[in-house]
Parts: C-alpha cells; structure tokens; sequence
C-alpha cells in the first residue's frame, strides 16, 4: 500500500511548503529567516526519515541490537543544524544593520526608499 | 507540530512567532527521537530551540516587534507554494517505502560504518566515529562555516556600535 508507506514523505512536504510560503509571502525579513528555518528542517527530516529501520535502533554498537538505523544521514544533518544557526545568525545580523540604515525590516518600506534614491 | 506551523504563519506578532519556532523546535527534536536519530536530537534542541531563539530575540530586541500586513494579496505565492508541493507529491512516488531495509541508502556505505566502525575506532558510537574519523575534513569545512558566519556578524555589528558611540545621528 504506497499511502501509508510514503506518508512521511508528505509530512516533510507540508513543512516545505510552510516555510516556502513565509519565504515568498511575507515582506517582514525576520519572519522570512523564520520561515527559512522552518524549510531547514523539513530537509532534516528528509534526510533522516529515510534512514530509518522499523525494529532498529539508535546506532550505537551493543551486543545486544542488530539492527540499527543509518548513521550517515545523521552526521550530514548534525552538520547542517549547526552550518544553519551559523547562516541563521549572519541574516539576523544583516537584518539588523538594514533596521539602521533603512528604518524598517519590511520590504515594503525598503524597496520603495531604493527606488526614490 | 502543524499547528505550530500554521500559528507561524498566521501570527504578526513576530515575539509569539519566536516563541512558537522554539515550540516546534523541541517537536521536531522529539520526532528525531522517534526516527532513532538520538544525537541530532539533542542537536537540534540545543541548537535549534535554544541557541536560535537567542538570536532571534536579540534581533527583535535590535528591531521591531511587531509584522505589516502584506500590501498585495497572497494568492501568487500561495499557488507557487501549492504548484511545488503537488510536483514533490508526484515525486514522492518514485522512492522507496518507509523503512523498506532494500532501499538504496541501507545498502551504500551504511552497513559497513556499522560493521567495522567500532573495529576500526574505537567508538561505539558510529555517529561520533563517522562525524570525527571518516568525515573529519567535513566537520573541518562546517568549522571553516561557523567562523565565517561569526567573523561576518562581527563585522556587520561593530559598524553599528561604533557609530551609536560617536553619536552620528544618521
């Protein structure tokens, strides 16, 4: 039966579209990095969703598992939580310096100051 | 999990939008929980729910605190957003099951991590044996990141500080 087998691929799709839609719709650049983050970990589990093993568990090795999920999916995401803070604190400090030079963190009210300069 | 979505998404008030990206960070920590990534896990929520909302308080701190309302209708990027979900859906198809053992990612590099890291390691751990060891130039290029990241908000913030000190009105 492919509905249930690959509801959890539609569970990451809905956070996708969540955070795609803050991304395009709003104007306010906080709730855009929010919404950037939101995408962020929809891909998370995107990877690790995969690497799972109903029966299995964590991998650390124990005499007394055999199965164990995939290890691999979640170094590459253990990096990319941390790569994405790192990314998440740059934006917030460019949002930040545009707050001082423009007066606003909204794009409505910088696109237009722009377009009279 | 998509309750706290949605609130995201509909609230103005960008302290409770804080507030609910912490909640869903700690729902998303106790999915990896249930999907045996233990170490993300822990990641995620000290990262993620914690370190995150630091940073974006201090933003608001920094800035306004509450969101306009949007000057044009959403209806665009609400058909964008539908028309990419509906092509993911359709691609979803074409992968392996959930938990299916024959997929093509438990059958890679996977098995053998498992089998000879703890030989050749010394860590039963194999996350930490794959971050540290097999990985290691991968951990060194996110270090490479994070001190990128950390030396430009240095730069972008010190301007402001300077400029607040001198009391350029500006």
């Amino acid at each position: 039966m492919t509905l249930a087998n690959h509801y959890s691929y539609w569970v990451i799709i809905f956070l996708a579209i969540a955070g795609l839609y803050i991304v395009i719709a709003r104007g306010n650049l906080v709730k855009k990095l929010v919404g950037l983050s939101i995408f962020q970990t929809s891909v998370y589990l995107l990877y690790v969703a995969p690497g799972k093993l109903i029966g299995g568990t964590a991998p650390i090795v124990s005499p007394q598992f055999q199965v164990y999920s995939n290890p691999l999916p979640h170094v590459l995401i253990l990096t990319a939580i941390v790569v994405g803070v790192a990314t998440l604190a740059l934006g917030l400090a460019l949002v930040v310096r545009l707050e001082e030079a423009y007066g606003s963190i909204e794009e409505d009210e910088i696109l237009p100051q722009d377009r009279d300069a | 999990m998509a309750v706290a979505t949605l609130a995201i998404v509909v609230q103005r008030n960008l302290f409770a939008v804080v507030i609910l990206l912490g909640i869903y960070s700690f729902m998303m920590a106790a999915v990896l929980v249930a999907l045996d990534a233990v170490d993300v896990a822990m990641t995620e929520a000290s990262v993620g729910a914690g370190v995150s909302t630091v940073l974006l308080l201090g933003a608001l701190y920094l800035t306004k605190g509450d969101e306009l309302k949007p000057l044009h209708r959403p209806l665009l990027p609400l058909g964008v957003a539908a028309a990419t979900g509906l092509v993911l859906v359709y691609g979803t198809l074409g992968l392996p099951a959930f938990s299916d053992p024959s997929a093509p990612i438990h059958r890679h590099v996977a098995p053998r991590y498992i089998s000879e890291g703890p030989r050749e390691t010394g860590v039963p751990n194999i996350v930490t044996a794959v971050l540290a060891s097999y990985r290691g130039y991968d951990t060194l290029g996110e270090t490479t990141v994070v001190f990128t990241a950390g030396a430009g908000v240095i730069a972008l913030l010190r301007r402001i500080r300077r400029r607040k000190k001198e009391g350029d009105p500006q």
